[in-house]
């Protein structure tokens, strides 16, 4: 047994990665530039030994904090990553979008994010590959769909996902079904599945928001800034579209400081969400969002 | 209820587990009603593990509604379940001791969720087993103790509740301790305490009961604090299943590294060692791991690489072990105890797959032993398939050997899944290897590696160069098939794709190689093995080697695997062939096919199974 809690978490997922780098040909991991997708890209760069060699989607919603695509692009260009993204053109265009635009909160969500995520994943819509060298976006070639997508989901984060498996199907739209779900024991992970169907693989789900803030201070992993209170007495604890994520009050300016905030602090018994809008505006939005693919 | 607002994020937030914080899992689990969810509940509420309000919340509610309380609306209404009335699946819930943190798998005790029950169960480290003291052992206690023996979990306490519905009688425990302790027995789990319980009513829950002076044990909070965190092993021998060998070429790197995570023991830099069931051997030059200091040292559960000192071709599956230390077996055969939970049964002669460690091989029933009835105390029946729920004690037959151990001597290596399509549909223990029919050759394998001299070119580096993955394309059939034709035309398309290709007819040996050997029926073995052998070189030296030979069976084809392992084999079929199984990858092609039909259909077959890369 691995000796340190944090030791047992991050060999856990570094075996779930390979494993996923193994069984599927055309394998994604999503990459919002918060700190869990971040903590997973990380992750994917200890398997494998300093190379990250899944290609990284990250869906642009057109309204995130502008400093999360800057960020997005160093580090790409930095660490050497396929980097992809996928975007909502046609929805964008026609201002089918929340708050300036003719949606409401949820609907913006639902185009933006789950529609570009679905048709993205599909390749049914363009995506656009960065080109290590010119440090430019170009129409990407391969179009097939992919089998195996990563992404950050943890258990702890509402009630749903404390049921998910480490490797859970999805059906043809994007579906899960909760009730029906495959065994998973002795980590041997479900790694077939039918034409049409995908499986989502979730290295980070026995992780708290503590663990992901805890190894990033132990890792040094290089995070946005934008969670750190840069004197104004906010900071943002989950990352998002600029519309519909507030701050929250804090004075944590490091790490360390945010791992102490979660530990001892005011955050001790809030949960992570909270910041967040679109889980406020009707109860059952958020589950109906995951189940859609939204993350 | 305010389930929404009162989910279970903000339980968890509350008990995230601080660095020096301890963490344990444990399963609760039951035959349905004898009340799984009220210890939970009790537990919750007497430890001070629930939200503030939130017991009195539920209670209000029920006495609002007229009806009475139960813990499992507590625990629904932290788990927004309540239109389902009944746990589909292992949720989690927390709570914490003085000792430590706990996260209890809340295991569904409904026959139909038996899948979801056992993935709960074999993520956790103990086990508390809920028997009804009014009702005793039904079906389900025993099932699930069945299989919590073969998930593995060695630490369990079992809560004889209901204690108040039987007056709180010694002599009811002490009956269905009895009783329980005897079948225990014979699954080979000691229980570590039998306590006597009212959950409902809280007695024995976190300290004596006053209600039962006649018991002195262990309360189950005591009970469950009493369990251990799983020791390292490190004086077990070494084991870890190859997940995959790495060569990144970006950012210059050179290193090609074989990756894995170390399930048992130890291993050091300059430990020799033996990758099963291919019998090659190497050394460890370097333990690679990134964003951490140079380590010569590395313990089971961590997922290291390793560098190799003889660049020996392995592939995903293989197990890695120490040449130092006792071996695990390597056989096509054997006998294990195996929990269905397919929809549909698992049939005689079907093909499925097993995955254990990293590899994952065609497997079929070859013999069903007996049958581990659970709804009558583990009597043993006759049946022709295992079906949904049943256990069963029997035999496997593997197209081609895999390395493990037996359950008894080591735990991850010796445990398996079966795949049936696309779905996990049974688990399984293996008792024990059973002779095959190839140890002979085996045991002459790794003698030849145990003396081959390996070049000092990379293997992943050749295959680059080459742009192909060595691979044995083996065309057979009846005597009036054309597969000399064939196996030319493969060669001649491979040759102008660009590709190393070359190929050999049996009289090419017979007449060289083999020509010391007189009687052909009786040395048909030693030809293969030469054929074997011969196949092997070429392999080693990168090509795609197509071979014609006439009337192949399914023996000789598992003679011809042994020999060239790990590198793979294409069988393919001409017109009627006397192929029962085949190997792994098999076309078949039936009788007239045209050359021109065949060749491409071989093509596309060595894309899919990677042996030939996409330019
Ligand atoms: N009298 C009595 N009833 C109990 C006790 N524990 C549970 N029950 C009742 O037994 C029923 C089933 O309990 P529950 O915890 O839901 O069972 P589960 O299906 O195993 O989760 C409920 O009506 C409980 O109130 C107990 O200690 N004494």
């Amino acid at each position: 047994m691995a000796s340190s809690h944090l030791d047992h978490l991050e060999n856990q997922s570094i075996y779930i990665l390979r494993e996923a780098y193994a069984n599927f040909k055309n394998l994604a991991m999503l990459w919002s530039i918060g700190k869990d997708s971040t903590v997973l890209l990380w992750l994917a760069r200890k398997a494998f030994f300093g190379h990250a060699p899944i290609t990284l989607v990250h869906i642009d919603t057109a309204y995130k904090i502008p400093a999360m695509i800057a960020y997005r692009d160093r580090l790409a260009l930095e660490w050497k990553l396929n980097m992809v993204y996928g975007q909502n053109t046609e929805a964008l265009r026609e201002k089918k979008t929340f708050p300036d635009g003719t949606a409401t909160r949820l609907q913006c969500c639902g185009s933006l994010k789950t529609e570009a995520l679905k048709n993205t994943l599909s390749g049914e819509w363009p995506r656009y590959r960065l080109n290590l060298q010119s440090g430019k976006y170009e129409p990407d070639i391969n179009r097939e769909p992919y089998t195996g997508v990563i992404v950050g989901a943890r258990a702890d984060e509402e009630g749903s996902r404390s049921k998910e498996r480490y490797f859970s199907p999805r059906d043809k739209n994007n579906e899960w079904d909760v009730g029906d779900q495959p065994p998973e024991l002795w980590n041997q992970f479900k790694t077939d599945f039918a034409p049409g169907t995908h499986i989502r693989v979730h290295p980070l789900l026995d992780w708290t928001e503590l663990n992901i803030w805890e190894y990033i201070e132990r890792e040094n992993i290089p995070i946005i800034d934008l969670y750190f209170d840069k004197g104004e007495g906010k900071r943002y604890r989950s990352l998002g579209c600029y519309p519909c994520t507030a701050p929250v009050e804090s004075t944590a300016k490091s790490v360390p400081e945010i791992v102490e905030e979660l530990k001892n602090g005011k955050f001790a018994n809030i949960a992570e969400r909270s910041g967040r809008a679109q889980d406020k505006e009707d109860g059952g939005g958020l589950e109906a969002l995951r189940r859609d693919g939204y993350m | 209820m305010e389930a929404h607002t009162l989910g279970r994020s903000s339980t968890s937030e509350r008990v995230d587990v601080d660095k020096s914080g301890e963490q344990m899992n444990i399963v609760i689990v039951g035959h349905v009603d004898h009340g799984k969810s009220t210890v939970i509940g009790r537990l919750l509420a007497d430890t001070g593990s629930l939200p503030d309000g939130k017991l009195d919340a539920v209670k209000a509610f029920c006495a609002l509604n007229s009806r009475p309380f139960e813990y499992a609306f507590l625990l629904d209404a932290l788990k927004d379940e309540q239109s389902q009335g009944i746990t589909i699946d292992t949720a989690r819930t927390f709570f914490k001791s003085s000792k430590r943190h706990y996260i209890v798998l809340d295991a569904p005790g409904h026959i139909e969720f038996l899948k979801n029950m056992v993935t709960g169960a074999a993520r956790a480290e103990a086990a508390l087993l809920v028997i009804d003291a009014k009702e005793g052992i039904r079906e389900n206690s025993r099932r699930h103790g069945y299989l919590l023996s073969m998930l593995g979990i060695r630490q369990i306490s079992v809560l004889v509740n209901k204690m108040d519905l039987v007056d709180y009688s010694q002599e009811v425990f002490n009956s269905i301790r009895e009783e329980y302790t005897r079948f225990l027995a014979r699954i080979d789990i000691t229980p570590k305490f039998f306590i006597p319980i009212s959950a409902f009513q809280g007695e024995n829950m976190i300290g004596p009961s006053a209600k039962i002076p006649w018991y002195s044990g262990h309360s189950v909070l005591a009970a469950v604090d009493a369990f251990e965190k799983e020791p390292p092993k490190p004086h077990q021998p070494f084991r870890m299943p190859v997940q995959d060998v790495y060569k990144f070429t970006a950012m210059g790197d050179d290193r090609r590294i074989v990756a894995g995570r170390v399930e048992s023991g130890s291993i050091k830099v300059g430990d020799e060692v033996l990758f099963l069931p291919s019998n090659k051997k190497s050394r460890i030059k370097s333990i690679e791991a990134f964003n951490e200091p140079i380590r010569s040292e590395v313990l089971s559960g961590y997922t290291p690489g390793f560098t190799l000192t003889e660049q020996v071709y392995i592939n995903r599956g293989e197990l890695m072990v120490k040449a130092s230390e006792p071996q695990p077996s390597v056989s096509r055969l054997i006998r294990a105890n195996i929990f269905w939970m397919g929809r549909k049964p698992l049939e005689m002669g079907r093909g499925y797959f097993l995955k254990l460690g990293t590899s994952k091989i065609p497997v079929r029933l070859k013999r069903i032993n007996y049958l581990i009835d659970a709804s009558d105390s583990l009597e043993k029946r006759d049946k022709a398939n295992i079906e949904r729920h049943d256990v069963a004690d029997c035999v496997l037959e593997l197209s081609r050997a895999i390395a493990f151990d037996a359950i008894a001597d080591m735990e991850a290596t010796g445990r398996f899944v079966i795949v049936d399509q696309y779905e996990i549909a049974g688990g399984g223990i293996i008792r024990e290897a059973l002779p095959d029919d190839q140890e002979d050759l085996r045991s002459e394998v790794a003698q030849r590696e145990e003396k081959f001299e390996r070049s000092a070119i990379v293997p992943e580096k050749r295959m680059q160069r080459l742009n192909q993955r060595p691979t044995l394309i083996l065309i057979t059939g009846e005597g009036s098939t054309d597969r000399k034709g064939v196996g030319k035309a493969i060669e001649e398309e491979l040759f102008e794709m660009g590709r190393f290709a070359y190929y050999i007819g049996m009289a090419n040996l017979l007449y060289s190689v083999d020509a010391d050997l007189k009687d052909k029926g009786q040395s048909r073995a030693e030809h293969l093995r030469r054929l074997g052998e011969v196949a092997y070189l070429m392999l080693e030296a990168g090509l795609l080697l197509v071979v014609s030979a006439r009337d192949l069976d399914d023996h000789d084809l598992k003679a011809l695997e042994t020999v060239i392992a790990p590198y793979p084999l294409l069988t393919v079929c001409m017109g009627g062939c006397k192929l029962d199984e085949g190997g792994e990858e098999v076309l078949y092609c039936p009788s007239g096919s045209q050359i021109s039909q065949v060749v491409p259909q071989i093509i596309a077959k060595l894309q899919h199974m990677g042996s030939i890369f996409n330019p």
